[in-house]
């Protein structure tokens, strides 16, 4: 489903992604794990659009989809959360979702009909699976960091992608609320038969629901393949060492 | 109480009452309601990028200008009719905004503020300078009134001023762009500005083409500010290269921002305020600059909201020790 | 004029050159402390012509103060840049930093009802009276040139104005504060993290553009009659330059000073209707075309 093939970027001299080839086949649940300042959020940059890579493909789903602009790789099928919660923070849980649902059905360029009550259904669906269907109108702006990820994770349902990238989805959270979101992850994969991308510090959660782990390190792929093979891989324990386990 | 003091519309009330202004018999009265009545459409089209978009343009006034100087050019030097001159204002401006916001929505924040303003001085130069066309800097004064000889056989407005009249006409026509503008903002195209505003990167990444959609929105907020502008040419019997400087891209934003730019109504409230304020102080001193920046520090330091955000924040404040 | 065909005089050619680079000399003291403050503060400062414009009206108070104390042009330099600096320092520390927290706009918007409120109280302690100040004693006269008669006065400023850029430079490059300037114009949270007083040196840094601000006022005096309206006319050619250049890059600065000066000498030449169109023009295209300036770190 997606193909990433030797993608680079630097900036300033500076390689911060130096060569990574990856692939993610449809349905799979796959993760990208390294320390920090590997280069995982700069890596989804550049798959999602919002950086141009120096060179190197992405292709998602047969289709070169290098350099194209965030929003058309979006309309594309692919959906993404963000590690600093980026979510309308001025605007309604509510809204919030509604907004993705009007830019993604095609109704963005509608001028005199009221926005109101529209995919009025739709969206609550989507406020009910990440289960924040209580807090529909409160100011998204106010809601406590665990359910703003929620709602990030809305946000990115309510574009109906195929592939879902999530950007380090359990930052910021007690263990209690990691495991939880985690199996919420799960469950919506499932349920809506997802392809999904992840990047994440915690090896916990990474080896208990990823199919396939790539490893990167200083802007390289160092390892990948199966949890277990990737965990008894000797270049990533070196790395790995004197970095705290969650 | 208050709840149902917060809902009733005060926007379409006050442009009902507005209609009664020439029965108070006084030139002065129609003179500033008419004033207001363009300046509020002027300042609320400015909003629409602010406030809903979250562009901050330095150069609205450019619009404006294009504006007034399309409908005087049509009306005085072309004897066309008012009815053709006024939308061509828009469309001009609208044109103009076409062009110069393809270039400045590719760049953000201060670059995009400063382009805005460049924008407008070029305008404003051409005006100056050009002469043959605008009348250079002595402008075009003497715009005809539109023919509103129609208007003596009307009921209970017959018997006023032709400039009463203008002043009907003016407050119908705004309140038709009004009712145009309220609808795009409570539109899905609105609410996706507000997304715009909220955060683009967010935006970009629902399917937004935030290029596109700020386009959109300059030209629309453009396309207002040349109808104000048509008008405004008229009620001032003369177009003036002014009406682009800077100056007036300055006041219709602390317009905005005095009435409060997270509301649609507030522009209008701050360009009323504004001009009222206004007219007081200049009988009394020539430092109105003065006054003026003073009013500003104080609504950045102690009313960020503006007149409105006070307003609906002192609603919330009496709502909850009610509740 | 020069006519079609011949080829121009050089000696007028480079008359024209000259006053160019003075007014690029002028330019650059503003420009510079426009560009710093707009580097380490992230604020477009609108009321930085308005402290040019007092820098001016104050040293001229202090001449006529001193009537005849000799020295008394230099002592009036040096005061009003002071003055104007006590001005930056107080303007920072009671109002606009208080604002740093909101949004862009509302700094914007306050420098510039510092303008409105500075223009008139430069209006009302001195009037809308044409002001002027004479040359000081020892750099009156001239200096013949390839043919140019060049100013004593004039060459002063073209002297200074590189010193003072090579100054600026070594402070920026070579010594702790400026090191400390430059860090807080790339990461202002992680050099307060650091420990560094980042609130006192925004303060700083306002204060010594501030100060350069009134020292180009001062120095400006005898070249050109003080009017109400130099405020707004000198921060449009100081935005110019600083777009020109690249916003937040020092010898871009001094660079598109310099640029800026010559298009406008050489330009009134070839187009007479030059100046207030092709300003703007000018910071329009390079807007459009390469916003980040000359020397500026492109954008995305």
């Amino acid at each position: 489903m997606l193909e990433v093939r030797d993608v680079r970027k630097a900036f300033d001299g500076f390689q911060a992604v130096g060569g990574v080839t990856l692939g993610v086949a449809r349905g799979q649940i796959a993760a990208i794990i390294g320390p920090n300042g590997a280069g995982k959020t700069t890596f989804f940059n550049l798959v999602t659009g919002h950086l141009r890579p120096d060179a190197g493909v992405v292709i998602l789903n047969g289709r070169d989809i290098t350099g194209l602009a965030p929003h058309d790789v979006c309309r594309l099928g692919m959906g993404r959360s963000f590690q600093r919660t980026n979510i309308f923070p001025r605007l309604t849980v509510f809204e919030n979702v509604q907004a993705a649902f009007i830019s993604h059905r095609g109704r963005g360029l509608s001028f005199f009909a009221r926005v109101e009550g529209l995919y009025r259904d739709e969206t609550y669906a989507v406020l009910e699976s990440v289960g924040l269907q209580d807090k529909a109108g409160e100011v998204s702006g106010f809601l406590s960091h665990g359910n703003q990820k929620q709602l990030e994770l809305g946000i990115a349902l309510a574009s109906e992608p195929e592939l879902l990238l999530l950007d380090e989805p359990t930052a910021g959270m007690s263990a209690t609320e990691t495991r939880e979101t985690i199996r919420l992850i799960e469950r919506i994969t499932r349920d809506r038969g997802l392809t999904l991308l992840f990047t994440e510090h915690d090896m916990e959660v990474v080896f208990s629901i990823a199919q396939r782990i790539s490893v990167l390190h200083q802007g390289r792929l160092i390892a990948e393949g199966a949890p277990a093979e990737v965990r008894s891989d000797p270049e990533v324990r070196r790395v790995y060492l004197g970095e705290r386990a969650r | 109480m208050i709840e149902r003091l917060a809902r009733v519309p005060w926007g379409p009330l006050v442009m009902v009452a507005a209609f009664f202004v020439p029965a108070l018999g006084s030139r002065f009265y129609t003179f500033v309601a008419t004033d207001v009545v363009i300046m509020g459409l002027f300042a609320v089209s400015l909003n629409l990028l602010i406030g809903y978009t979250g562009l901050v343009s330095f150069g609205h006034a450019a619009y404006f200008g294009i504006g007034a100087y399309t409908t005087g050019i049509l009306m005085k030097k072309l004897g066309v009719p008012f009815v053709l001159a006024f939308p061509a204002a828009g469309l001009g401006a609208g044109l103009a905004a076409l062009v110069f916001g393809f270039f400045c929505v590719r760049l953000t924040k201060i670059y995009f503020a400063m382009l805005t303003l460049a924008f407008a001085q070029i305008v404003w130069a051409i005006c100056f300078k050009w002469n043959d066309v605008t009348g250079g800097e002595q402008g075009m004064p003497e715009i005809p009134y539109p023919a509103l000889d129609w208007m003596q056989r009307l009921p209970f407005f017959g018997d006023f001023r032709a400039s009463d009249h203008f002043y009907l006409v003016t407050v119908v026509l705004v309140a038709l762009c009004f009712w145009t503008l309220r609808r795009i903002v409570g539109s899905p195209f609105g609410r996706l500005l507000t997304t715009i505003r909220e955060n683009p990167e967010r935006a970009e990444f629902i399917g937004v083409s935030v290029r596109r959609y700020e386009l959109i929105a300059f030209v629309i907020a453009g396309i207002f500010a040349g109808l104000a502008g048509g008008l405004f040419g008229i009620f001032n019997r003369g177009v003036f290269p002014d009406f682009a400087y800077w100056t007036k891209s300055s006041e219709v934003l602390i317009m905005t921002l005095l009435g409060g730019m997270g509301s649609f109504w507030g522009p209008a409230v701050g360009a009323l305020v504004l001009l009222v304020l206004n007219q007081q102080i200049t009988s009394y001193t020539e430092y109105w600059p003065f006054v003026l920046g003073t009013v500003l520090i104080v609504i950045l330091f102690a009313f960020p909201g503006g007149i409105v955000g006070a307003l609906a924040a002192g609603v919330t404040r009496l709502r909850m020790r009610h509740a | 004029m020069v006519s079609s065909g011949a080829l121009p005089d050089p000696s007028f050619l480079f008359a024209q050159a000259l006053s160019g680079l003075t007014a690029a000399m002028f330019l650059f003291l503003i420009a510079a402390g426009l560009s710093l403050i707009f580097g380490v503060l992230r604020v477009l400062n609108f009321s930085h012509g308005s402290f040019y414009m007092l820098g001016a009206y104050l040293a001229y108070q202090v001449v006529q103060w001193a009537a005849t104390t000799p020295g008394r042009f230099w002592w009036a330099t040096i005061g009003a840049a002071l003055g104007i600096a006590a001005l930056g320092g107080v303007v920072e520390r009671l109002l606009l930093r208080h604002l740093y927290a909101k949004e862009e706009l509302y700094q914007l918007l306050f420098t510039y009802a510092l303008v409105l409120i500075l223009g008139d109280v430069a209006k009302k302690l001195w009037g809308t009276r044409q002001l002027s100040v004479s040359r000081p004693p020892g750099l009156t006269g001239a200096v013949e040139l390839f043919g140019t008669r060049l100013p004593y006065y004039n060459l002063f400023i073209l002297l200074l104005g590189p010193a003072i850029a090579l100054a600026f430079w070594i402070v920026l490059h070579r010594t702790r504060t400026g090191r400390f300037i430059r860090a807080a114009a790339l990461d202002r949270e992680m050099l307060g993290a650091l420990g560094v007083n980042v609130t006192g040196l925004y303060t700083g840094v306002f204060v010594i553009g501030s100060f350069l601000a009134g020292l180009g006022g001062a120095l400006v005096t005898p070249v050109k009659t003080i009017v109400p309206g130099m405020d707004v006319e000198i921060i449009v050619e100081a935005f110019i330059v600083v777009v020109i250049g690249g916003l937040g890059s020092f010898w871009g600065t001094f660079l598109g000073s310099i640029v800026y000066g010559q298009v406008l000498s050489f330009g009134i030449l070839i187009f007479p209707r030059f100046s207030i169109f092709s300003v703007f023009a000018l910071m329009a295209v390079v807007l459009i075309v390469r916003p980040w300036g000359l020397l500026g770190r492109p954008l995305r």
